[in-house]
């Protein structure tokens, strides 16, 4: 007979074995990716929509200035729940809407219909009979979307401020040996900036973490969802029924993001330590050679 | 609104299917895929059972229906709290989650006609909980007619998000009594020794469990209804209920 053949007849340590690989906790193993998914696409995007952001807030073209710091303030003054509800739909709606207008221009009806939202089939995104996969997918996009708004934003005042707290005389000196604006830049400017980023970051980062839940509030199949159906009680409607088990669910994601933070955290401290030592090694010996 | 992204796909074929349906993504989409939207988690009428697949007596009579009505049929989760906007900004075509038919619903949604009866909601509760508890204490999910039912009876109301939590806020004490229909809570009295019971008071609310579909599509509702009319006329509704509900008569 099958390991888990008839989960009412086994018990013990084998009903257990049995309960925590059935292909329902295998969705939930499998949703631990989504987390790591989110974090992998979004941090490197967060960073450059943040270094944008910076970059135009210190541009001297005064539109490029205003877009930046609207943009920064905008995000910084409202609540992120609300951003992060409030983008997916209006979004969503938006790449429908101008699909339905390009799509379908036949269609003469109104899309807004009283309470309903009706946009030609061809104009669904996805379509009605794509995959179930596909429309998770189109919702995880929209999701990324939002992290990324909402945490380039931050990063974006965060990198501004290590901008700005670059010593002006660094930048002095590069031009004074005739290093172009640009050259001042790149080769100065930004490498120094990093020194005093990386604390800013690795917090944002941390911050970034600590938000991914938000998922569950945007309807997607995350740790939180998983672990919150997967605990509630089970009558014998189940083929493994349990009383009510969130409580340790819950223990075992906060186990999940302690670890993940402890060691976000280690990394940090490492990255922290090689760009002061750099750091350290300039203010220590500019002093002495000026002294000399 | 159209709001994908709060709602929640089940995967129902195989990879293949899934990987030609993405193919074909760029082609005009068919008409006839009809997506159901349920909560996944009200048993016995609909959950997600521990293959991780929608199940219950809401899965086979959606089956069936979309059957009869040769419609081809992709079951979608989505949040109870959120179930009816989702289904007006277009993001599936039917509701099939349990829901009473009720006025105040049939004013922005437009039901089929019933396919599970009128059911008594149930007042549960502790073992050695007096009838009076009614007036204590009583857990709802939120927006249903139980909930709404509550906040007029003069009790204090305590909403939850999901069924489960209910029943958990009765256990731990969070609340006297739980007010929900008899086909979810008759399991839990039945298989926890005693421990938990109904009380004597019963509540008389909505006009049987309907299809929740868009009032603007009408001959999907149509289609609908008459599947259901075979449905009750071969008598393989009542058999559904029976297997489904303890032997319960569903009487069409």
């Amino acid at each position: 007979m099958e390991f888990c053949a008839d989960p009412s007849l086994i018990s013990g340590w084998r009903w257990l074995a049995c309960y925590l690989t059935t292909p329902k906790h295998q969705l939930f193993y499998l949703s631990f990716l989504t987390v790591f998914a989110l974090l992998a696409i979004t941090a490197p995007v967060v960073l450059l929509m943040g270094f944008a952001g910076a970059v135009a807030r210190l541009s001297s073209f005064a539109p490029l200035r205003w877009l930046g710091t609207i943009y920064t303030s905008m995000v910084r003054g409202v609540p992120d729940v609300i951003f992060f509800l409030f983008v997916p739909i209006a979004l969503d709606q938006l790449v429908e809407l101008t699909r339905h207008k390009i799509k379908c221009p036949q269609v003469t009806d109104a899309v807004y219909r009283g309470n309903e939202f009706i946009v030609c089939s061809e104009a669904k995104m996805p379509l009605q009979d794509a995959a179930a996969w596909v429309h998770q997918g189109w919702g995880f996009v929209l999701a990324v979307i939002a992290f990324s708004i909402v945490f380039g934003a931050f990063a974006a005042n965060t990198l501004f401020g290590a901008l700005n707290a670059v010593p002006e005389k660094q930048l002095e000196t590069a031009r004074a040996f005739g290093f172009t604006e640009r050259q001042t830049f790149r080769k100065i400017h930004v490498p120094q900036m990093w020194t005093y980023a990386l604390p800013g970051l690795s917090n944002l980062w941390m911050i970034l973490i600590k938000a991914t839940p938000l998922l569950f509030l945007l309807g997607i199949e995350d740790i939180v969802y998983w672990a919150r159906e997967l605990g509630g009680s089970k009558t014998g409607y189940f083929a493994y029924p349990h009383p009510d088990w969130r409580l340790w669910y819950f223990l075992g994601l906060l186990v999940f993001y302690l670890l993940l933070t402890w060691l976000s955290g280690k990394v940090f401290d490492r990255l922290n330590q090689r760009f002061n030592r750099q750091n350290i090694d300039q203010q220590v010996l500019k002093p002495i050679e000026a002294g000399r | 609104m159209r709001v994908s992204i709060f709602c929640k796909e089940i995967r129902l074929k195989n990879l293949t299917i899934s990987l030609m349906a993405a193919a074909v993504l760029s082609a005009p989409a068919f008409a006839d895929t009809v997506r159901l939207g349920t909560e996944g988690a009200y048993a016995p009428f609909n959950f997600v059972n521990d293959n991780g697949e929608i199940d219950g007596f809401e899965r086979e009579v959606g089956d069936k229906l979309c059957e009869l009505a040769e419609l081809d049929c992709s079951w979608v989760k989505n949040d109870w709290d959120s179930i009816i906007p989702n289904l007006v900004s277009g993001n599936y075509d039917v509701i099939i989650a349990g829901m009473s038919i009720t006025d105040e619903r049939d004013e922005v949604i437009d039901f089929t006609q019933d396919y599970y009866p009128p059911d008594p909601s149930m007042y549960m509760a502790l073992a050695g909980t007096k009838d009076d508890a009614i007036n204590g204490i009583v857990a709802a999910q939120t927006s249903t007619i139980q909930a709404g039912y509550v906040a007029e009876s003069g009790a204090t109301l305590v909403e939850f998000a999901t069924p489960d939590e209910t029943i958990a806020a009765v256990k731990n004490g969070e609340a006297d009594a739980v007010l929900a229909d008899d086909g979810f809570l008759r399991k839990y009295v039945t298989e926890s020794n005693g421990e938990l019971v109904f009380l004597t008071p019963t509540v008389s609310l909505g006009g049987g469990v309907g299809l929740g579909l868009r009032e603007s599509d009408t001959e999907l509702r149509d289609k609908l209804n008459a599947a259901i009319d075979t449905m009750k006329k071969d008598g393989s509704l009542n058999e559904l209920i029976a297997k489904w509900f303890d032997g319960k008569k569903g009487g069409y």
